[in-house]
C-alpha cells in the first residue's frame, strides 16, 4: 500500500484557502475585527450590548431545543411543559435556562439602554442605532409577554384576559383588536397558536434583523467614545474628531476591547446557568382551566410595574393612561436623538437627563417592588386562614367578643390587617379606635367610602353594633379611643344609646332590599385621620390594663 | 497601529445631506427596452403580491371580522333547582364556539344569583376592570377580585376599587325549567357599554 504523506496543517490551510477563494469574507471579517476604537471605550461599561447579543443567541438555541418537545396546543401545552419538567432528562434545565435567560436578557437590555443614554451615545450620527435599539427593547419585551403566554398555565390564561381587556379599551377598533389578538371570541386553541407563531417566528425574525442592523451600524459609525465634559457634539465636526480620536488614541477592537466583552458574556452565561440550577424552571403553575378560579394571576417580573400602575390609577384615569401614555413614551424615545442630537455628552453637563433617568429607575424599581407583594389585592383566604391574634382581642364584654366573630366572618380581614396578618388593601386596624370615633366607625362600616364597600346591606343592626364595639377596643395600650371633639367632656359617643336609630344609612340595614342600591360615600367624605385623636397618653397604664373594659380606659389614663 | 483609509468612519454623505449640497454627479438615465421590461416586471410582481396578500389579511384578521353576534348562542346552565332562591351560586358551561384544540379553556364559569322563582342575575366571572376571575363571598355579600382589589355588591354593582362599572351580566331566559344564557365571547369593555353603571347585558 502506498503511504499517504498528509500534513494536517497544510491540509487545513488548503481547505481554508479553497473556501476563502469562494466566499471571500476574510477581508471583511479582518477589517471589522481590527478597526480602531477609542481607547477609552475598552471599558467594563461597554459590555452590555455584546452581553445582550450573547443572551439572544442563548435564547435562540434553548428555544429551538424546547420546540423539540413543546406542543403549541391549548389542550396539550400544559402537559407538555410538565413532561419537560418531570420526565425528560434535563428538560427542566433547558426550561430553566430559557426562562432565566429571558429575565437576564430584559435586564441586560435595560441596563444597556441606560448606559447608552447616560453616555449620550444616541447623538449624531448614531440616531438610527438608537432607534433600532428602541425597537429591540420592545421586541424583547414582546418576547417576554408572548413567552409567558406559551407557558400556558393559569397565570398565562388570565394574563391573556388582562391583555384582551386592555385592548378592548381602544376606541372604535377595540372589539376587533380583541378578537384579532385572541384569534376568536375566547381565549383558547387559536390564541395559543397565534402567540406561538409570534414568539417563535415573527418576533425572533424581527429581533435578529434589528440586532444585525444595530451591530452593523456600530461597526460603520464607530463605537461611541467615552464622553468628556466640554467635548461638544457638532454635526459639522464630529466625524472628523471621532476619526482623530480613534486613530490617534485608539486600539484595535480585537483583542483590545473584545476581551472584556468575552469575559462578561461568559459571566452572564454562568449566572444564567447558576440561577437555572438553583431556582429551576418557571412553572408551569395551575392548569389553564378557567373554571378553577382559586387563583391570583400575576405577571412575570418585567411587567410587575404595569400591574402596580393599573392597581393605583383612579378608574377615571385608567383608560386615558393606557391609551395615551404608551404612544407618548414611544414618541419621546423616537424624538430624543433628533431633538438632542448635538451638544454635551457627559452626564455632569446633562442634569435633566440624569434626573430623568434616576426618576424613571426609582419609579420602576418601586412599582416593581410593590408588584411583588401587591398590597392592593385582598387576601382571599385571610378571613378563614388568619386568626385574630390573641393579644389583639382585648374584648371583655360579650358584645365585643361577638363583634370579633362578626368581624372575622364578614371577611373584613381580607382587606384589613390585624397584628400583621391579613390583606393590606385597607388600613391596618390595630389602632383604628384612636383614629375614628364611634360614630365615624359606624358610618365607615355602613357606608364605606375611600375604597371600602358599604356593608349597610349585609349587616344587621345588631351585627353592626357588635362589630363597632369590637373595633372600639382596637387601640394600643394606654392610648384612649378617639372621641368627638365637639363634646370633649361629654360622655363617649358610644354611651348615647343606640346610634343606629339616629343615623340615616343604618335604616337600610337588612337583607330584604336586595335591589336597593347602596350609595357608597363620595370620596371627599373620607375620614380625616387623626382629627380627633388624642395621643400622648402613654402614662400610667400597666400591661394588664389592656383588657379593662373600654369605657374605663380613658378614666384610667387621665 | 497602521491606520488605513478603510478604518475611517465615513459619514460624508450624511454631512452633505445636512448642509443641503446636492450630489454633483447624478448618472443620466436612459430609457431602454430592458429598463422598461424591468419596470413592467416590478409592476407585475406588485399586482400579484397584492392579489395574494389581500386574502392573507382576511386569514389573519378573519376572527375579528365576524358579524356581531356570530359567536354567541344560548347555552344551558342546568335546572333552575340547582340555584336556591336568594343565593348566588357558581356555575359552568361550555362555550358554544369551539376549536378542536381548546382543551379545558372551552369551559367557562359564571355566577348565578337567584332573586325569586323566576328572576335571576347571571354575572360573568371576568372582572369589569381587567378580566380577572371574581369570587363570591356569601358571608359579606360581596364579589372580590384577586388582581387589583375590585369589589362588587351582590347585585353586581360596583362597590370599590379600580373597576369603572359593575359586573358584566349575561342575558338569561328560562326554558323548560332550565336557565339559559346568551354567551360565547370573553366579556370585555368592548362588548359592554363602558361607563354605564346600571345593568347591561352581554352583547
Ligand atoms: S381585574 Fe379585577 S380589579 Fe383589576
Amino acid at each position: 500500500m502506498p503511504r499517504l504523506n498528509i500534513n494536517p496543517t497544510k491540509t487545513a490551510l488548503d481547505v481554508y484557502g479553497w473556501l476563502e477563494r469562494r466566499v471571500q469574507l476574510e477581508g471583511f471579517v479582518k477589517e471589522s475585527a481590527l478597526h480602531p476604537v477609542p481607547k477609552s471605550t475598552a471599558s467594563w461599561w461597554y459590555v452590555f450590548g455584546s452581553a445582550a447579543t450573547a443572551l439572544l443567541v442563548l435564547q435562540i438555541l434553548t428555544g429551538i431545543l424546547l420546540a423539540l418537545v413543546y406542543t403549541p396546543s391549548a389542550s396539550e401545552a400544559w402537559q407538555s411543559l410538565n413532561y419537560l419538567n418531570n420526565h425528560l432528562i434535563l428538560g427542566w434545565f433547558l426550561r430553566a435556562m430559557h426562562g432565566w435567560g429571558s429575565d437576564f436578557m430584559i435586564a441586560v437590555v435595560l441596563v444597556h439602554m441606560m448606559q447608552v443614554f447616560m453616555f449620550g451615545a444616541y447623538k449624531f450620527p448614531r440616531e438610527l442605532t438608537w432607534l433600532l435599539g428602541v425597537g429591540l427593547l420592545f421586541l424583547t419585551l414582546g418576547m417576554g409577554f408572548t413567552g409567558q403566554v406559551l407557558r400556558y398555565d393559569q397565570d398565562a390564561y388570565w394574563g391573556l384576559g388582562i391583555g384582551a381587556s386592555i385592548a378592548s379599551r381602544v376606541p372604535v377598533i377595540g372589539p376587533y383588536a380583541v378578537h384579532a389578538l385572541l384569534g376568536g371570541p375566547i381565549i383558547g386553541g387559536a390564541t395559543l397558536t397565534r402567540f406561538f407563531a409570534l414568539h417563535v417566528f415573527v418576533i425572533p425574525g424581527l429581533l435578529m434583523g434589528f440586532a444585525g442592523l444595530h451591530v452593523w451600524l456600530v461597526l460603520k459609525l464607530g463605537i461611541n467614545e467615552w464622553p468628556m465634559p466640554g467635548r461638544i457634539v457638532r454635526r459639522s465636526t464630529y466625524v472628523h474628531e471621532y476619526n482623530e480620536l480613534a486613530h490617534k488614541d485608539g486600539i484595535a477592537f480585537v483583542p483590545g476591547a473584545v476581551w472584556k466583552d468575552l469575559f462578561f458574556s461568559a459571566a452572564i452565561y454562568g449566572a444564567v446557568a447558576l440561577c437555572a440550577i438553583i431556582f429551576g424552571p418557571f412553572g408551569p403553575g395551575g392548569q389553564p382551566d378557567p373554571t378553577i378560579i382559586q387563583t391570583a394571576p400575576k405577571p412575570d417580573y418585567f411587567f410587575l410595574w404595569l400591574y402596580s400602575i393599573l392597581s393605583y390609577l383612579p378608574d377615571s384615569l385608567e383608560t386615558p393612561f393606557l391609551l395615551i401614555a404608551p404612544p407618548i413614551g414611544i414618541a419621546v424615545l423616537i424624538a430624543l436623538p433628533f431633538v438632542a442630537g448635538e451638544g454635551e455628552k457627559h452626564w455632569s453637563r446633562r442634569p435633566v437627563a440624569v434626573l430623568t433617568l434616576v426618576f424613571l429607575s426609582i419609579s420602576l424599581a418601586v412599582l416593581n417592588h410593590l408588584g411583588t407583594y401587591e398590597p392592593w389585592s385582598p387576601h382571599m383566604t385571610a378571613w378563614s386562614g388568619d386568626p385574630l391574634p390573641a393579644e389583639k382581642v382585648h374584648a371583655e364584654l360579650p358584645l365585643e367578643r361577638q363583634g370579633a366573630i362578626v368581624f372575622q366572618g364578614k371577611q373584613c380581614r381580607n382587606c384589613h390587617e390585624v397584628g400583621g396578618l391579613g390583606g393590606q388593601r385597607g388600613p391596618s386596624l390595630d389602632a383604628v379606635a384612636t383614629r375614628l370615633t364611634y360614630d365615624q366607625l359606624v358610618r365607615q362600616v355602613l357606608q364605606g367610602g375611600g375604597n371600602m364597600p358599604a356593608y349597610g346591606k349585609n349587616l344587621s343592626p345588631a351585627q353592626t353594633t357588635a362589630i363597632v364595639a369590637f373595633l372600639e377596643t382596637m387601640h394600643p395600650l394606654g392610648q384612649e379611643p378617639a372621641r368627638n371633639a365637639a363634646t370633649p367632656n361629654g360622655p363617649p359617643d358610644n354611651m348615647r344609646g343606640n346610634p343606629l336609630t339616629g343615623d340615616g344609612p343604618a335604616q337600610n340595614v337588612g337583607e330584604n332590599h336586595p335591589d336597593s342600591n347602596p350609595k357608597p360615600a363620595p370620596k371627599d367624605q373620607k375620614q380625616t385621620q387623626g382629627q380627633t385623636t388624642s395621643r400622648n397618653t402613654k402614662a400610667g397604664a400597666k400591661p394588664g390594663d389592656t383588657t379593662v373594659s373600654l369605657n374605663t380606659v380613658p378614666a384610667l389614663v387621665h | 497601529m497602521s491606520t488605513t483609509e478603510d478604518h475611517l468612519v465615513k459619514i460624508e454623505n450624511i454631512k452633505t445631506e445636512h448642509h443641503g449640497q446636492p450630489d454633483a454627479e447624478i448618472p443620466v438615465r436612459h430609457v431602454t427596452r430592458r429598463s422598461v421590461l424591468m419596470n413592467i416586471g416590478i409592476g407585475l410582481n406588485a399586482l400579484v403580491g397584492l392579489a395574494i396578500t389581500a386574502p392573507v389579511i382576511g386569514y389573519v384578521l378573519g376572527p375579528a371580522l365576524r358579524k356581531k353576534g356570530f359567536y354567541k348562542s344560548w347555552v344551558s346552565l342546568g335546572n333552575i333547582d340547582r340555584f336556591p332562591n336568594g343565593q348566588t351560586r357558581f356555575a359552568t358551561f361550555v362555550t358554544p364556539y369551539k376549536t378542536p384544540t381548546d382543551g379545558a379553556t372551552d369551559n367557562t364559569a359564571c355566577w348565578v344569583r337567584r332573586l325569586s322563582d323566576t328572576s335571576f342575575q347571571v354575572f360573568a366571572i371576568n372582572c369589569a376592570h381587567l378580566g380577572c376571575p371574581v369570587r363570591w363571598f356569601p358571608q359579606s355579600g360581596l364579589f372580590m377580585c384577586p388582581c387589583h382589589g375590585g369589589v362588587y355588591y351582590q347585585d353586581g354593582s360596583r362597590a370599590a376599587g379600580p373597576p369603572e362599572r359593575g359586573m358584566f351580566e349575561y342575558q338569561w331566559k328560562l326554558v323548560n325549567g332550565e336557565i339559559q344564557i346568551n354567551a360565547g365571547q370573553l366579556p370585555t369593555l368592548s362588548n359592554q357599554a363602558s361607563v354605564e353603571r346600571k345593568k347591561s347585558c352581554l352583547g
